[in-house]
C-alpha cells in the first residue's frame, strides 16, 4: 500500500482531463508534491468511456480516441511523479485547504494542502430534473450511464432506443447503440436546433438514417415495469405542447441527453462562491476561486464542448496552484518557532517570519519556571549555537523577561530551524 | 454547361463547415471549402466515403471486461456493418498497450484494429 503524505503542495480533485492537465502544470512550475484524488479505480475520468474518436485535434493535431487523450496525460503525470490516490471519495473540503477523504485502506483521513484544483467535472440531468410525466418504469437512463455500461462494463441497456436530446453525447450514443445492433427509433429535441456538433448531426444520425425531430419532446412514458414505448409531441416556441401532434413510438429504452450540470457539491461546502449563471465557482484570470488557495477547472466551471479547451483550462489554473503553493510554502519556511527551553514556561511571540529581521529587532518576552535569585544568563540558540544572550540580575516567574534579537543576528537566524530560550544561572 | 451546386456538411473537425461541390452530372468541378482538409473530404465523401469506427473488443484478464479500439485509418462506409461482426468475434488478452495491434489488415482493407488504450493484466 502506497503512503500518503499529510501535507502536499497541490491536491487535485478529480483524474479527468481538468485535474490531469492541472497536476501536470504544477509539477512543471515547481510544486514538489502534487496529490491527485479520484472516486474511480482509474484515472481519466469520462474521457475512459468516451471511445469514439475525435479527441485532440486541437492539442495534439490528431484524431484521438478519448482513452488515448486521456492515457497521454496520465503517462505524463505519472511520469513527472503526480501521485494518485484513487478509489478515493473526497467527503469535505475546507477554506483552509484541508480534504477529508475516505478510502478502504485509509479509513477516514485528513490531507493538508497547500492549494488546491476543484477539477471535479460535472453531472448529468436526469429524469426528475426535467420533470418527465409518466409512470416510472425501468428502463430510463441518461446518456452517460448507458455510455458507460456499453463502451466499459460491457452491458446492453435495451434493445429499442428512443433518444431525448440532440446534445453530442446522445448523439454519439444513437451511433454507438446502432453499431452494437441496436435499433434507435427516433432522437426528440425540445429546442428549435440542434444543441450538439453539426459534425455529430451528420456522422452519428445521417449515417445511421436515424430520424432527428426538432421542438419535439417526450409528453408521457408508458410502461409499468419496463419502457414499452413513449409518446412524443410538437411543442411551440413555449415548450408548449401542440395538441393534435402526439406519437407513439414503441420502444425499450429512452435514453435522456438533456444537459450537464457543473458538480460543485465539494466547493460549496468550501464556501466556493458559485454564478448561478454557469452553475460553476466564479474564477479569475488565474482560475482562482473567492477562496485563496482554491482553484477551479474544467467541466466543474462551465461545461465545454471541447476537451481541449478543459485541457487549457487545467494547465492554467496548475500553473497558478503551484505558484501560490509555492508562496505558502516559502512563507512556511520562513516561519520559525521559538522553543521554550530550559526553566522556561513560555515565550511570546510563538514564532517569527525570518525576514522581518532585516526591518529591526524583534523583541521576546518571556517567563521563566522557577525563580533564581542569581544572575542569570537569558540564551537564545538554535538549538546548538548562542545567537543572542542578556544576563539579568535575577529571574523570577512573576515577572516577564524581555529580550530582544538585534537585525546583527541576522545571518545566524536564517540558518536557524528554531529558536530556543532558556534560563540559566551564570 | 449544366452545372449544379450540392451542399455537404464537412466532419473532419469540430467546426462543422458547409462544403460547396460545384458537379456537372458526375464530375466533380469545384469545391468551395474553408481548408484543404475539407476538399479532400468532399472528393472522398463523394467518390468513397470512409469513417473513423471506433469500438470495443472482449478482453480477458482485465479490469473491465471490453478493450476500446480504433481504425488506424478512416474504412469504407459500406462495410462497417462487416468490420462490427469482425469485431464482435475478436477476444484479446491482457496487458495490452495503447497502439497495439489487435487485428490486423480487418477484411483485407489494409486498416489495422488498434487499442485505443493500456489494460494492465489483473
Amino acid at each position: 500500500m502506497k503512503t500518503i503524505q499529510s501535507k502536499y503542495d497541490v491536491v487535485v480533485i478529480g483524474s479527468g482531463p481538468a485535474g490531469l492537465a492541472a497536476a501536470i502544470a504544477a509539477k512543471k512550475e515547481g510544486a514538489e508534491d502534487v496529490l491527485v484524488i479520484d472516486r474511480d479505480l482509474e484515472p481519466g475520468g469520462i474521457l475512459l468511456q468516451c471511445i469514439h474518436n475525435g479527441f485532440g485535434l486541437e492539442t495534439f493535431q490528431q484524431d484521438l480516441p478519448g482513452p488515448s487523450y486521456a492515457q497521454r496525460f496520465i503517462d505524463e503525470a505519472v511520469g513527472l511523479g503526480v501521485e494518485l490516490l484513487l478509489d478515493t471519495m473526497v467527503l469535505d473540503i475546507t477554506s483552509q485547504r484541508k480534504v477529508t477523504v475516505s478510502n478502504r485502506f485509509m479509513g477516514i483521513a485528513d490531507i493538508d494542502a497547500r492549494s488546491i484544483v476543484l477539477a471535479m467535472g460535472c453531472r448529468e440531468r436526469t429524469r426528475a430534473q426535467i420533470r418527465l410525466p409518466g409512470f416510472r418504469p425501468a428502463g430510463v437512463f441518461t446518456a452517460g450511464t448507458a455510455q458507460r455500461w456499453v463502451n466499459v462494463e460491457g452491458y446492453m441497456p435495451g434493445s429499442r432506443f428512443v433518444i431525448l436530446g440532440s446534445g453530442d453525447i446522445g448523439m454519439i450514443m444513437a451511433r454507438r447503440l446502432s453499431l452494437e445492433g441496436a435499433k434507435v427509433e427516433r432522437v426528440l429535441e425540445i429546442m428549435p436546433f440542434l444543441t450538439g456538433l453539426t459534425r455529430n448531426y451528420v456522422q452519428c444520425l445521417n449515417d445511421y438514417d436515424i430520424p432527428l425531430q426538432l421542438s419535439h419532446t417526450v409528453n408521457r412514458i408508458i410502461g409499468k415495469n419496463r419502457v414499452e414505448a413513449i409518446e412524443s409531441v410538437q411543442v411551440d416556441e413555449r415548450w408548449n405542447p401542440i395538441p393534435g401532434t402526439s406519437e407513439i413510438i414503441p420502444c425499450d429504452t429512452l435514453l435522456l441527453s438533456v444537459g450537464l450540470i457543473p458538480e460543485n457539491e465539494l466547493s460549496k461546502k468550501a464556501g466556493v462562491r458559485i454564478d448561478p449563471i454557469t452553475g460553476g465557482p466564479y474564477v479569475d484570470d488565474t482560475f482562482q476561486t473567492n477562496v485563496p488557495g482554491i482553484f477551479a477547472a474544467g467541466n466543474v466551471v462551465h461545461v465545454y464542448d471541447l476537451v481541449d479547451w478543459v485541457t487549457e483550462a487545467g494547465l492554467a489554473s496548475g500553473r497558478s496552484a503551484a505558484r501560490f503553493a509555492t508562496t505558502v510554502r516559502n512563507s512556511e519556511i520562513r516561519h520559525i518557532p521559538l522553543v521554550a527551553g530550559e526553566n522556561v514556561r513560555y515565550v511570546v511571540p510563538h514564532e517569527l517570519d525570518k525576514d522581518n529581521l532585516a526591518n529591526g529587532e524583534i523583541r521576546l518576552q518571556l517567563r521563566v519556571k522557577t525563580p533564581i535569585e542569581a544572575p542569570t544568563r537569558i540564551e537564545v540558540s538554535d538549538g546548538e549555537n548562542l545567537v543572542t544572550r542578556k544576563v539579568e540580575p535575577y529571574a523570577r516567574p512573576g515577572e516577564i523577561i524581555t529580550l530582544t534579537i538585534s537585525p546583527r543576528a541576522y545571518d545566524d537566524v536564517q540558518r536557524a530551524g528554531r529558536l530556543v530560550v532558556s534560563a540559566v544561572k551564570r | 454547361m449544366e452545372t449544379e451546386v450540392q451542399r455537404m456538411i464537412c466532419i473532419t473537425c469540430p467546426k462543422g463547415c458547409t462544403l460547396e461541390i460545384l458537379r456537372d452530372g458526375d464530375v466533380i468541378v469545384d469545391v468551395k471549402a474553408g481548408c484543404k482538409r475539407g476538399k479532400d473530404y468532399a472528393h472522398a465523401e463523394l467518390t468513397d466515403p470512409r469513417r473513423m469506427i471506433a469500438s470495443s473488443v472482449v478482453i480477458e484478464g482485465a479490469l473491465h471486461p471490453l478493450l476500446p479500439v480504433y481504425t488506424s485509418a478512416p474504412f469504407p462506409k459500406p462495410r462497417i456493418h462487416e468490420l462490427m461482426q469482425t469485431l464482435r468475434a475478436a477476444k484479446v488478452q491482457a496487458p495490452v498497450k495503447m497502439g497495439d495491434v489487435v487485428l490486423e489488415d480487418v477484411l483485407g482493407t489494409g486498416i489495422n484494429i488498434i487499442a485505443s488504450r493500456d489494460m494492465t493484466r489483473i
